[in-house]
């Protein structure tokens, strides 16, 4: 049989969790550790937390979110962020992650994909690919959120990554990410049929008939979920974000954009499901 | 308090994450300590080899700490050990990759590669996915799968896989795509899957609770 993941994906910032748009822009939504055990009840086959702004200060100020929430969450967790050696890898792990996601590290010396599937098992080495379309059909792979520029096609780096030994792609498109347009599809099939690895599609759902789509369409093997899960939660939800840090006006307005359809993973799976899509509910 | 209580070993070859599995162990209250030290592991009540990392460096660091000789004499003196995911593929008798070479060989058996196409169409590897697992000729009324249904989902990530040479030790076989491969295996003291049961959400965690049971460790 061949099922799909259903993965939310929690941005951090400091000590909250945080969404933009095209991967800018963050607004606080809440406390990471409420929308991660939430999900978990939820039905969620997988949780990734990412450090989006890491990278950009190069500190690693996750691990005691994750280690708090291994100790409770009983699906896998991959960890990405700031990440930028061996060492680094072997200390998220060491925390809890199960799995841990590579962007910037692996662009800049890609032969870190090698010596860490070499080292950890392929299965653990996640590559985030941030694409964005230069014109038709052409897309350029980007680092630090979609903020710096590489000139390195997207095409030809997912098939390096898959030869390099990496286990998965997570493929964004910044162009969609926080929008709740839908996918692209056309980016996303085409990673799909590249590689030999399973591909984990992300940024552009608005509304769980996007999720069908993207599946159908593509065959994708995951897909990756923030935004529509996110305003649903908070709907539902209060979770008491630290004011310290960040926009949370957002938040106290207690609203999404009009482009989302808010549902929870259980919806979403059962929509697969009525497609004959197979998941876990 | 944890005097009288039954020491269980997570076999620690210094490869990757064992901090779930302890937690696994610690949610339902078994007594179990990481170490990677040879007379713990003699010393130990029951034993888990867990699963992350590649074939080659486990047996390498295995071999490294004098674990491998270890693991085999207590497992052939009746120790239970529940292998896990990579801990179950150390346990049978070689794997298939180049140069990998032996295990550990307490089951008779190897391990192979999931192939890169079936009939013309890729098969994406690593298999990466909750799969559900199906009963072949055991039952597991009377294993740590108690309180699973039949078709149950379990996580799982993996490369490989194994081919027991007699179907008699398979538990519960998976198919990934149009391949049947076996999910775990019970032979004795031996018992061991291929999914990982601590990423397996409550049902996961209710095999550590019914092997822990069994083996009258809590």
């Amino acid at each position: 049989m061949k099922t799909v993941r259903i993965i939310p994906r929690l941005d951090i910032k400091g000590p909250n969790l945080v969404k933009g748009i095209h991967l800018e822009g963050l607004r606080v939504l809440g406390k990471p550790a409420d929308f991660a055990k939430y999900y978990y009840e939820q039905g969620a086959d997988e949780l990734l937390f990412m450090d989006v702004v890491a990278s950009l200060y190069e500190r690693n100020s996750l691990h005691d979110i994750i280690s708090e929430t291994a100790k409770k969450i009983f699906i896998p967790i991959t960890v990405g962020g700031g990440l930028r050696s061996i060492s680094d890898i072997k200390d998220v792990l060491r925390v809890g992650a199960d799995k841990v996601c590579l962007n910037t590290a692996a662009l800049k010396n890609p032969q870190l994909i090698k010596d860490a599937s070499r080292m950890f098992g392929s299965s653990t080495i996640v590559i985030a690919i941030e694409a964005i379309e230069e014109h038709e059909g052409k897309y350029l792979a980007y680092t630090d959120n979609g903020r710096e520029y590489t000139g390195i096609d997207v095409f030809e780096w997912a098939q390096r990554v898959d030869e390099l030994g990496a286990g998965e792609i997570v493929i964004t498109s910044v162009d969609r990410e926080g929008t709740g347009e839908g996918f692209d599809a056309e980016l996303i099939a085409k990673i799909s049929s590249l590689v030999s690895i399973p591909v984990i599609a992300h940024g552009g759902a608005g509304k769980k008939q996007d999720v069908v789509d993207v599946l159908q369409a593509c065959s994708p093997d995951a897909v990756m979920i923030s935004s529509l899960l996110h305003y649903n939660f908070i709907k539902e939800n209060e979770s008491a974000a630290s004011e310290l840090e960040g926009n949370v006006q957002f938040l106290k307005q207690k609203r999404s954009f009009h482009t989302f359809e808010p549902c929870s993973i259980a919806d979403v799976k059962k929509e697969l499901l009525i497609n004959e899509i197979e998941c876990r509910l | 308090m944890d005097n009288g209580k039954k020491k269980v070993i997570i076999i620690d070859y210094q490869l990757g994450n064992l901090f779930s599995v302890k937690q696994a162990c610690d949610s339902i209250g078994i007594n179990a300590e990481i170490s990677s030290n040879k007379e713990d592991i003699l010393n130990a009540d029951a034993l888990i080899l867990p699963g992350v990392g590649a074939f080659i460096e486990a047996m390498i660091n295995l071999k490294k700490f004098g674990l491998d000789f270890a693991v085999q004499e207590k497992v052939k003196n009746g120790t239970p050990i529940f292998g896990i995911c990579l801990g179950l593929q150390l346990l049978f008798t070689k794997s298939e990759e180049f140069g990998a070479g032996k295990g550990l060989d307490l089951i008779s058996g190897v391990i192979k590669r999931f192939p890169q196409k079936v009939e013309e169409k890729i098969v994406k590897v690593p298999h990466i996915a909750w799969n559900t697992i199906y009963k072949l000729q055991q039952d597991w009324k009377n294993s740590a799968l108690s309180e699973l249904e039949e078709n149950e989902f379990m996580y799982f990530i993996h490369s490989y896989y194994v081919k027991p040479t007699t179907d008699s030790c398979i538990l519960t076989n998976t198919n990934y795509d149009g391949i049947e491969f076996c999910s775990s295996i019970l032979q004795n003291n031996i018992f061991a899957t291929q999914f990982h049961p601590e990423k397996s959400a409550n049902k996961g965690i209710s095999i550590y609770r019914n092997w822990a049971l069994i083996n009258n460790l809590l």
